[in-house]
């Protein structure tokens, strides 16, 4: 059984945007970038099930990327993991969820996975949208939020982190699966894996070759900084506290 | 324009998240609403009452029972053919379907707005927040996801819309509810809390945690929280987790207890109206961004708070 597990180029969680003076996005030179993390639990995920961990039965993991040229260090990083191969579809505009979602379709169409795993959103553009259109464009199921997978050879059953807690649904294969925070921790890729990972093979492509217009649907058309926040009063002691708290009404 | 709002209810009573939705919505032009489920008369009924809203349209089939996205975009789909936005509070439920239904329908969706500044022009965030973005669609038909918090919540008594039935597109049978864990849980969800109490790395150990934050928060009626450094410690499950990672919360208070306030958990946390800090160390960038703030040993601090409220 095959699993494609396209993964996204993103700003690292660890630095702080910075929105650019021109309020035409935020500023994405020189800074570091990381695989999105819901894509790295993805991997993981992926390669758990290529182990034989929940359930089993997946012989090969093609990690996909859409994205600028650089995006084929992520797709190296998912190989370094342990992905088999990837798939590098380059493009030099921005694709949304939409154009991504219709190129990983093309993508389907030709590799024949079974499963499809995602992060469920990207921590760029917190759209949290490419899984269930992907699914949708595919008439297959989706098993969103998840945090927990089980794979049988006709159907994936994922428990799902819904508001309040968890729901469990079962879909019948292919299928689409995006990964919440608690699925996996993902490992780190060990020195001789990264140094294997550069021999495994990946294919260079273009939005064109696929036929999908990327055109962009939605035009950004400014962005700016959050109202900020200013530092406030500092109490004394608990007293002063619960004071205040009355004050707002929220202590009696 | 026509706008078709999605009803997120539990098969008995509309949730809240719904009403501000309806206001949303309403900024944009005639407010249709839809109750998908099954048996699902009562939840209707309660949906007319919502004010301003012109039809409710009800689709009671077993394949809705549990919003099976994957039944539930195809009506939606179908429906869209005579409306012009599909509008839904951001839940986990909206998040799931309305992306289907956008593809569906060949539109990128708008996700999680937090203003609507005219027929296609909304603000959205980017970055966890840290970034505001005004979008602009060139899509005819719109699918778009509300920040719950960010808008009022619209009357849910004095309307009288009327109801109309809407015939079943049928089960797909590609997915199947198995069984739901929902928590029963007397503390509320932290993405609908009024009020949230959260622990960081300085409680030390998911004992202290316990005793020193839930006390707290059932004083309070709180909904709890944790960070990541806490939850990777693991004092707490991951669905604790506020952070850019975790759960974006925005409470009218919100109780940071033992958090240094990383830039990872700030993001998830900074819309909250007022936020109060305790901490022992006077530096901590959480007390850049806190309302209240008080210096001090939590361990000494927080029962003594929690005996005086």
């Amino acid at each position: 059984m095959k699993v494609l597990v396209p993964v996204k180029r993103v700003l690292d969680y660890n630095v702080k945007p910075r929105v650019k003076a021109d309020g035409t996005g935020v500023d994405l030179a020189n800074v570091k970038m990381s695989m999105n993390p819901f894509d790295e639990i993805a991997v993981e995920e992926a390669i758990r099930l290529k182990e034989g961990k929940n359930g089993g039965g997946v012989t090969e993991i093609v990690v996909v990327s859409i994205g600028e040229q650089k995006a084929q260090e992520t797709i190296r990083t998912a190989l370094a993991m342990g992905a088999d191969r990837g798939i590098l579809v380059t493009s030099d505009e921005k694709v949304e969820p939409l154009g991504v979602a219709k190129i990983l379709a093309k993508i389907v169409e030709e590799e024949q996975p079974s499963l499809v795993i995602l992060g469920k959103q990207a921590i760029d553009d917190d759209n949290n949208q490419t899984g269930q259109m992907l699914a949708g464009l595919l008439g297959w199921g989706q098993g969103t939020f998840a945090s927990k997978v089980e794979l049988a050879a006709d159907s994936v059953t994922v428990t799902r982190e819904v508001d309040g807690g968890l729901e469990t649904d079962r879909f019948t294969l292919p299928a689409i699966v995006t990964t919440d925070l608690r699925l996996n921790e993902p490992r780190y890729a060990s020195l001789p894996n990264i140094m294997k990972a550069k021999s495994k093979p990946l294919a260079t492509k273009t939005a064109a070759d696929y036929g999908v217009d990327v055109t962009p649907r939605i035009k950004t058309l400014k962005v700016v900084e959050p109202a900020k926040r200013s530092a406030g009063v500092k109490v004394a002691d608990v007293d002063e506290l619960v004071m205040k708290l009355q004050a707002m009404g929220i202590a009696k | 324009m026509k706008t078709l709002v999605w009803v997120e209810h539990d098969g008995t009573a509309v949730k809240d998240a719904t009403l501000a939705a309806v206001t949303a919505a309403s900024k944009l032009g005639e407010v249709h609403l839809l109750v998908a489920g099954q048996g699902v008369d009562g939840v209707a009924q309660a949906a007319a009452k919502i004010a301003g809203v012109g039809k409710v349209h009800v689709a009671d089939d077993a394949a809705y029972a549990h919003q099976i996205a994957e039944n539930v975009a195809p009506l939606v789909a179908q429906l869209m053919g005579d409306h012009d936005a599909f509008v839904a509070a951001a839940t986990t439920t909206a998040k799931n379907l309305c992306p289907r239904v956008a593809a569906l329908l060949d539109v990128m969706q708008i996700s999680d707005i937090l203003s609507v500044e005219g027929e296609d022009t909304f603000t959205r965030p980017i970055y966890a927040g840290n970034a505001i973005a005004t979008v602009q669609t060139s899509d005819a038909k719109k699918v778009i996801t509300v920040r719950g918090t960010a808008f009022e919540k619209a009357a849910a008594e004095g309307g009288s819309a009327t109801i109309e039935a809407v015939s079943s597109t049928g089960d797909k049978g590609i997915a199947t509810f198995v069984d739901a864990e929902i928590a029963q849980n007397a503390r509320p969800e932290l993405t609908s809390a009024k009020i949230i109490v959260s622990g960081g790395r300085a409680l030390q150990n998911g004992e202290n945690f316990h005793a020193l934050i839930e006390p707290l928060a059932d004083k309070l009626g709180a909904g709890v929280g944790a960070s990541r450094a806490a939850v990777d410690a693991g004092f707490v499950p991951n669905d604790y987790q506020v952070g850019q990672t975790g759960k974006i919360v925005a409470p009218e208070v919100y109780i940071a207890v033992g958090i240094s306030g990383a830039i990872q958990h700030l993001a998830g946390m900074k819309d909250s109206k007022t936020i109060i800090a305790i901490n022992k160390d006077e530096d901590a960038p959480i007390f850049q961004v806190a309302d209240i703030g008080l210096v001090g040993d939590l361990f000494k601090v927080v029962p003594e708070l929690t005996e005086k409220l």
